[in-house]
């Protein structure tokens, strides 16, 4: 048996593409990014590639300079390589137009993955590598994790004797992240492989003064046409040089590729063309037919670029008479998808020349975006859709398409799995470590020199605690199944709710095993189990095992994480090894995971081991069901259609059911759905104490996820309410007869605890006890439901009832924001939900792709949601390089849109009554007050209008919303704003449009992981910058202050929330550019984000972030513009810095070189701070006079009336 | 002028060493106390439980998120090669024994056996040139007598000493019911020294937030008193190292310490105070006094005043209480006792 291992598809091949190149240079994006990653990481613990250098890897600051990165390293002569997906390779087409056109060697390595269309997907297909087929790119596909690694040697070898560039990819997710066994290529090989009087060859032709061409000409009409032409005879020859590529690789190591591999019956009628991952499927599915009689076969294209006809028509059995091409891509409006278009043109043309007797019916079909399932039940659909009478085109396969009736029909009891294999289903919660650990035990299983594994992981769209199914298969052969499983002999629900929303047990196989993670014993939980579980458990004849792995983790410290209790469960009773050898094999494993982490986290995990063992107890499984309890239902019956119809079934884990009617074509989706997901991720939740709490609202501004809210009311309203309510008296003088109500939705928080660090509000005689305190979740939760329920029901506060400068008021204004999937603790949210409080009704926002798109956007959890007169935020993600531009974009329309129904108001003046004409005219908008009334004002419009016939009424009617002034932000993350979308930014700043940008700054790419930005600070850590940052972050604030024009502040919650609320504010009111950089803690600081309010009042004391605002108006009085709102810095910027870990993990690392920048960093804040203070010292005369004179804005109004 | 002494079998030069401070924290200051004169240098203290705590929160940062959601593998950097605190902890000793002169003393404050004694060995391994055993210990169990507290200190200085070859000292804190007697099981348990004494963190009571506030002021001179009465108590007779270790404000208090019957005086508050330079100032000012008093070495002057060279030195200090009560004067030496 050869050497094996067990990698993923992403390992795999930067493995491969580490070694043989010189240069990478990446942006992360996902699925790729574990590439990039992993070549960082291998790059700064210094190891060498093929020649014995040590790679460099360069981030930059998006996939266009990235890409112009690699461009200019290969003009350089170095062998350079990049990582990317999806926009990430569309940005980089214009670039590999040149790489290829100067026939220059590299390789991409591509997780291919859904292009955004009508939704952002991060998941699998092909549509972005069908994009760039144009570049010039050789495009060379694997199907699994094996053929990933083999592949990406191959590219490489074949790229630098074609000189013609690749694309090397393969299926993102479903390869990139499937953990497989697979046989490693050794350096020997690939120095076989890799021909370095090729290389030798590749750097002769770099730039160099020593041999001077130029390059990168242009050209007229008399030569480019030619020029292009003249690189056929490089393409011509590339399908050989792979092919013989292919075949050295074989004589190595015994793996046999072809530019086509068609497996099937020699004679087969039906044959089905494929790219990537889905051809291991209709492989298998195919050999299974063919054992029953049919007449079946596969060809799966390798390459795809340069397309070999004549490779293609040697593979293809000359008895196929119908063939089904299979496309991973949309290409609307096309005849077929792209694959299927040179399929049907190479039969043609040897049909036509007499090369082929005759031409087979060629229909195409679509599956799989966005990794959507395709199993052997859809292969088979595919291939009894060839023996149809009249198979059509444009089909698709793993989907209802109830609207044109595309997709074919698929019996869901197909199934083919080989006997042999044990499989084994695990659902479980993002934090609980059960991917890890599934992962883990893939890794132990497959040490077995005669075993072999593999593990798919799937994630609900949660940042942070989301649903994990983790599907495992562990057999005595290579296993090549890149589908999800469908029966299980174990399965492992490690959250008793799973049970109550989902029929998880439906994957049982008979006489499966089943482990419960749940706060019941042996004895009781039979009980507690709903319809549907025991349903399972009995007509499947289902062992079932229970154990309190939570209370269990809570009590040895181990907190969420249940995955070494879990772990041990599942070797203990999976039968996949013997009991006693799965506990030593595990008990081995912590070893290696945690010998160098102390005797402490070492001792803990045998602990869970050892109690694991002692407290898990089979079930004794009563013979009937008895429960009455049925599945969660997630909306209410008068909700609106489309929550209904999506996502609830969503909640439900039915997605996959939900059918094409029900999808809104252009992608529009009401939100507010957050509401209903009732989560209950929290172990234990903040309870109120009427009697200490000062009524401050801080608990409620901090929150992240909008549970805590704040009512008053009348007292008399307490008659209805459940008992126990809690309220108080209203601590405010003049309202003796209103009670005031904190309210916590018990469901919906993560007990991430920053309300309970916040509380100022301490029991004087009782240490510890706050206005606010944890309790236990589940005892509370009846109670807290009936409780929110009352609370819903109490009126909601008028916004001119509350001063919306302060916490204390604004804790009574609901957010319209609410119940997010980001992270526990999350340093973004609250701003939002303040901006949702402070201009919902009129908000409109442009988010840049990131966390807050994830978190704001990702179905079918939408925190985003309507206030009680229907009006609410209206939210677009665009992407992420654009937000400005796109953010811009909407007030253009906007303004334009407000200018024709100012013309149309000045028209119709007379009909609408003079007054109110010139009242809406001429109103100002500044303040709430003032917008309250110009809404009223537009209500009465529209009253006046009624239902006119008149092309200028109805005109008028349908624009007369934007006389109310349009409250514009643009959202980000610093990954876009400083970097991918900075160009763009900086242009949106230097229009005169009353736009606000708002950054979330994390310092890092806080959505892919952790990646340093130029936000990310001196002296810290992040990936990419493992060594500690060496440059200051940039400081975004001065950049936007010199334009003179622009609203700036600078702000963090921690720091003091009324300032954010102001500049906020500010900000808002402003009638120009306006930027607000509020700092946000994130998780990938590495720290316990329950501190992190007082984290960020350290950052804002330490002078490291200080607080300002510049308000260009104050130059209207000839005032300095410049406000500095935090003091001078009291605290030495490492009491901030050294209680995280990207800070600390460097001063352990490289203690001299963290000492040294961080002394760097304190001299930086420290001249930063005397920056500020002396631009906040200077007279009003130092700074740009106000734009805005009133003779320029006076044109522009006489501007306005011509038109 | 001779003022070469021995502590822990090591020769040192003279008698001032640097305590554990924030200045033995760091290659840097490790290095700056060198080149100040430190005769030797006991480095800030690893603490089980800070080693413990890294650990947990580098492992809840390589935990947290990771796995959960298909972004996000883990947040956590790729920082190879870095084990934690611990690890940190033994490359600065490795690095600076390696470059100091000067022998380097490990200062340790465990919790567990295994923490003291699996630290204390790869403290060995790193380079120490000895270790002093900072046992802080809070005798708060009520079941727990006296001599129990007693005989677990001296168990954990045997096992320490077991496990190591280097000079072992332990750094004691006073309040014990017989010092002496802890003294001479601390002996017979395989250690070098004592070092007298360490001082609590003794926390206020923050009365605005009902919290323990930390407090450790730096010490003050009035502070010497009491580790200087153990040390002239035990000077003479016991065969261990004394080292005095709180108070020192200036060249006085070395004085007094050597007078006392210590072998070394170890100071972080002075150097604190006045930087790692005043190492030399303190060195110069016992020059000047031995040399004011017509000797010529540290020698001639250590233990002059340790008890047992009272004609009554175990009523000495309560004689001496009462004396100051009624009559106001000091004590005299008498003639020398055979110890």
């Amino acid at each position: 048996m050869a050497r094996k291992r067990t990698v993923d598809g992403n390992t795999a091949v930067a493995d491969i593409a580490y070694r043989v190149n010189d240069v990478c240079a990446i942006f992360p994006i996902t699925p790729s990014s574990p590439m990039a990653e992993l070549a960082d990481q291998w790059s700064a613990e210094g190891r060498t590639n093929l020649w014995g250098t040590i790679p460099v890897v360069q981030e930059m600051q998006a996939e266009g300079g990235a890409a112009g990165a690699v461009h200019g390293s290969l003009q350089g002569g170095a062998l350079t390589t990049t990582f990317t997906a999806s926009q990430g390779l569309l940005l980089m087409i214009p670039n590999m137009f040149k790489i290829a056109g100067e026939l220059t060697p590299c390789v991409f390595h591509v997780a291919a993955r859904s292009v955004a269309t009508q939704a952002l997907s991060i998941f699998g297909d092909h549509s972005d590598v069908m994009a760039a087929r144009a570049t010039g790119f050789a495009l060379l596909g694997a199907a699994s994790v094996q053929e990933a690694q083999d592949l990406a040697l191959v590219a490489q070898a074949a790229a630098l004797e074609a000189r013609v560039p690749f694309i090397h990819f393969m299926d993102g997710f479903r390869t990139s992240h499937e953990l497989n066994t697979v046989e490693p290529l050794p350096n020997a090989t690939l120095r076989a492989m890799v021909d370095d009087d090729l290389v030798r060859a590749h750097r002769r032709r770099a730039l160099s003064p020593e041999r001077p061409v130029v390059r990168g000409t242009a050209h007229n009409p008399d030569t480019f046409f030619q020029a292009r032409e003249a690189a056929n005879p490089y393409y011509l020859a590339t399908p050989g040089i792979v092919q013989r590529a292919m075949d050295r690789l074989a004589a190595l190591t015994g793996r046999r590729y072809g530019l086509f591999r068609y497996n099937g019956h020699p004679d087969a009628e039906r044959v089905a063309v494929v790219i990537g991952s889905a051809a291991d499927t209709l492989r298998a599915t195919a050999a299974h037919l063919n054992e029953r009689g049919e007449r079946v076969g596969v060809v799966q294209v390798l390459l795809f670029r340069p397309w070999s006809a004549a490779d293609f028509l040697a593979a293809l059995p000359a008895s196929a008479c119908r063939i089904a091409v299979l496309d991973r891509t949309k290409e609307p409006g096309a005849p077929a998808e792209p694959l299927c278009l040179d399929v049907a043109r190479t039969l043609g043309e040897a049909v036509a020349r007499g090369d082929r007797r005759q031409l087979p019916l060629i229909v195409g079909g679509r599956y799989g975006l966005s990794s959507k399932e395709f199993d052997p039940a859809m292969a088979k659909a595919v291939f009894d859709h060839l023996a149809t009478q009249n198979p059509h085109s444009g089909f698709t396969v793993g989907i209802v398409d109830d609207v044109c009736h595309t997709s074919l029909p698929v019996n869901t009891a197909f199934d083919i799995e080989p006997p042999g294999i044990h499989r084994a289903l695990f659902f479980g919660l993002g934090a609980d470590g059960t991917v890890g650990a599934n992962k883990n035990s893939v890794k132990i299983l497959a040490e077995d020199p005669d075993r072999h594994a593999q593990g798919y992981f799937v994630y609900d769209s949660h940042k942070s605690g989301a649903e994990t199914i983790s599907h495992l298969r562990f057999g005595n052969a290579p296993i090549g199944a890149p589908y999800l499983l469908k029966s299980a002999d174990f399965i492992g629900v490690h959250k008793f709710d799973f049970l109550e929303k989902r029929d998880v047990l439906a994957a049982a196989g008979p006489g499966a095993v089943v482990l419960i993670n749940a706060p019941y014993d042996a004895g009781s939980v039979w009980d507690r189990l709903p319809r549907p579980a025991q349903r399972q458990i009995v007509e499947r004849n289902l062992r079932l095992f229970v154990i309190d792995a939570s209370g269990l983790a809570q009590c040895l410290g181990l907190g969420p994480r249940v995955n070494t209790i879990l772990q041990a469960c599942f070797f203990a009773i999976s039968g996949v090894l013997p009991r006693e050898e799965g506990i030593r094999r595990i008990r081995r494993s912590i070893e290696e995971t945690y010998g160098d982490k102390g005797k402490a986290i070492l001792d803990m995990n045998f602990a869970a081991v050892e109690a694991a063992v002692a407290q898990l107890h089979e079930v004794k499984v009563p013979t009937a069901v008895s429960s009455t309890q049925e599945l969660q239902v997630f909306v209410p019956k008068d909700a609106p259609e489309q929550l209904k119809r999506i996502a609830a079934l969503q909640f439900a884990g039915r997605g996959d059911e939900i059918p094409v009617s029900a999808m809104p074509p252009d992608g529009s989706f009401f939100g507010a759905t957050t509401q209903y997901e009732k989560r209950n991720v929290a172990f234990a939740v903040p309870v109120w104490k009427p009697d200490l709490c000062i009524q401050c609202g801080q608990c409620s501004v901090v929150c992240p996820h909008s549970v805590i809210r704040a009512k008053a009311y009348d007292a008399a309203l307490l008659e209805s309410a459940p008992p126990g309510f809690p309220s108080a008296p209203v601590n405010a003088r003049g309202y003796p007869d209103k009670r005031f109500t904190l309210q916590i939705a018990v469901e919906d928080c993560t007990g991430c605890g920053i309300c309970i660090d916040h509380c100022p509000a301490r029991n004087p005689l009782e240490p510890g006890v706050k206005a606010i305190n944890f309790a236990e979740r589940l005892p509370l939760v009846e109670a807290g439901r009936r409780q929110l329920a009352f609370f819903e029901s109490l009126p909601e506060h008028r916004r001119e009832q509350v001063d919306l400068h302060l916490s204390r008021g604004l804790q009574f204004i609901q957010p319209l924001f609410e119940f997010s999937g980001a992270c526990a603790g999350c340093g973004e949210t609250p701003y939002l939900k303040l901006l949702s409080q402070l201009f919902g009704d009129r908000l409109q926002i442009a988010n840049a792709t990131g966390c807050s798109s994830i978190y704001s956007g990702n179905l079918p959890s939408l925190p985003w949601r309507a206030g009680p007169d229907g009006r609410g935020p209206a939210w677009s993600n665009s992407l992420f390089e654009d937000n400005a531009e796109f953010g811009l974009g909407m007030r253009l329309a906007i303004d334009q849109q407000t200018v024709i129904a100012r013309e149309l108001m000045r028209m119709l003046a007379e009909r609408i009554g003079p007054k109110l004409a010139g009242e809406i005219l001429t109103a100002p908008q500044r303040t709430d007050s003032e917008i309250a009334l110009q809404r009223g004002r537009v209500d009465a419009l529209r009253r006046v209008l009624g239902d006119p016939a008149d092309a200028p009424a109805r005109d008028l009617l349908a624009v007369a919303e934007y006389l109310l002034r349009r409250s514009l932000w643009i959202v980000g993350g610093d990954g876009w704003a400083y970097d991918i979308g900075a160009g763009g930014l900086d242009h949106v700043l230097a229009q005169d449009r009353d736009v606000n940008i708002l950054v979330l700054d994390t310092e890092v790419y806080s959505n892919t992981g952790g990646q340093a930005s130029k936000a990310t600070p001196l002296a810290a850590t992040a990936k990419f910058a493992a060594a500690g940052k060496r440059t200051p972050r940039k400081d975004l604030a001065p950049q936007a202050i010199a334009y003179g024009y622009v609203y700036v502040a600078q702000v963090a919650l921690g720091g003091g929330a009324e300032q954010t609320i102001q500049a906020l504010r500010d900000a808002e009111a402003y009638d120009g550019p306006s930027l607000v950089l509020a700092y946000s803690h994130c998780i990938a600081h590495g720290f316990d984000l329950r501190d992190g309010i007082k984290q960020q009042h350290r950052a804002v004391a330490s002078g490291y972030w200080p607080l300002f605002r510049y308000d260009p108006r104050l130059r209207k009085s000839d005032m300095n513009p410049f406000r500095l709102d935090s003091t001078r810095p009291r605290l030495p910027l490492e009491e901030f810095a050294y209680r995280e870990l990207r800070y600390r993990v460097l001063a352990q690392t490289r203690p001299d070189e963290a000492r040294a920048l961080l002394g760097q960093a304190q001299a930086a804040v420290d001249e930063r701070y005397r920056l500020y203070e002396d631009m906040a010292a200077r007279d009003g005369t130092r700074f740009h006079p106000y734009w805005q004179d009133p003779a320029v804005t006076q044109e522009k109004i006489a501007k306005e009336s011509i038109r | 002028m001779n003022l070469q002494t021995t502590y822990l079998g090591l020769p040192l030069a003279h008698p001032v060493i640097a305590s554990a401070s924030p200045l033995s924290a760091t290659f840097d200051g490790i290095r700056r106390l060198e080149d100040a004169g430190a005769a030797a240098i006991v480095t800030a203290s690893i603490y089980e439980e800070e080693v413990a705590a890294d650990t947990a929160a580098r492992e809840a940062f390589g935990t947290a998120g990771a796995d959960s959601n298909p972004e996000v593998t883990s947040y956590r950097p790729p920082h190879t090669g870095s084990p934690g605190a611990l690890a940190a902890h033994l490359e600065l000793i490795r690095r600076a024994a390696a470059s100091i002169s000067v022998p380097l003393i490990a200062s340790l404050n465990g919790v567990t056996r295994e923490g003291w004694t699996g630290i204390a060995t790869e403290l060995q391994a790193a380079g120490a040139a000895a270790i002093e055993l900072d046992l802080f210990h809070l005798p708060f169990d009520p079941n727990e007598s006296s001599a129990e507290v007693e005989r677990r200190l001296a168990d954990t200085a045997h096992a320490v000493c077991a496990a190591v070859r280097i000079p072992v000292a332990v750094k004691l804190f006073p309040y014990l019911t017989a010092p002496a007697h802890l003294a001479a099981a601390l002996e017979a348990a395989g250690a070098r020294g004592l070092v007298l004494f360490n001082r609590y963190i003794e926390p206020d009571i923050d009365l605005e937030g009902l919290n323990f506030r930390p407090t450790l002021d730096l010490s003050t001179p009035a502070e010497i008193r009491l580790p200087l009465m153990w040390i002239a108590m035990l000077a003479g007779r016991t065969p261990l190292c004394l080292a005095g270790g709180r108070g020192v404000a200036g060249p006085d208090e070395v004085v007094k310490y050597l007078l006392a019957g210590a072998d070394v005086v170890q100071t972080a508050s002075a150097l604190l105070r006045h930087g790692a330079e005043y190492i030399g100032r303190l060195v110069e000012g016992l020059t000047e006094w031995i040399e004011a008093r017509g000797a010529s070495s540290a020698a001639e002057i250590r233990g002059r005043m340790r008890a047992n060279r009272f004609a009554e030195p175990e009523s000495l200090f309560r004689a001496h209480y009462r004396q100051m009560l009624l009559l106001g004067h000091p004590a005299q030496p008498g003639p020398e006792h055979p110890t």
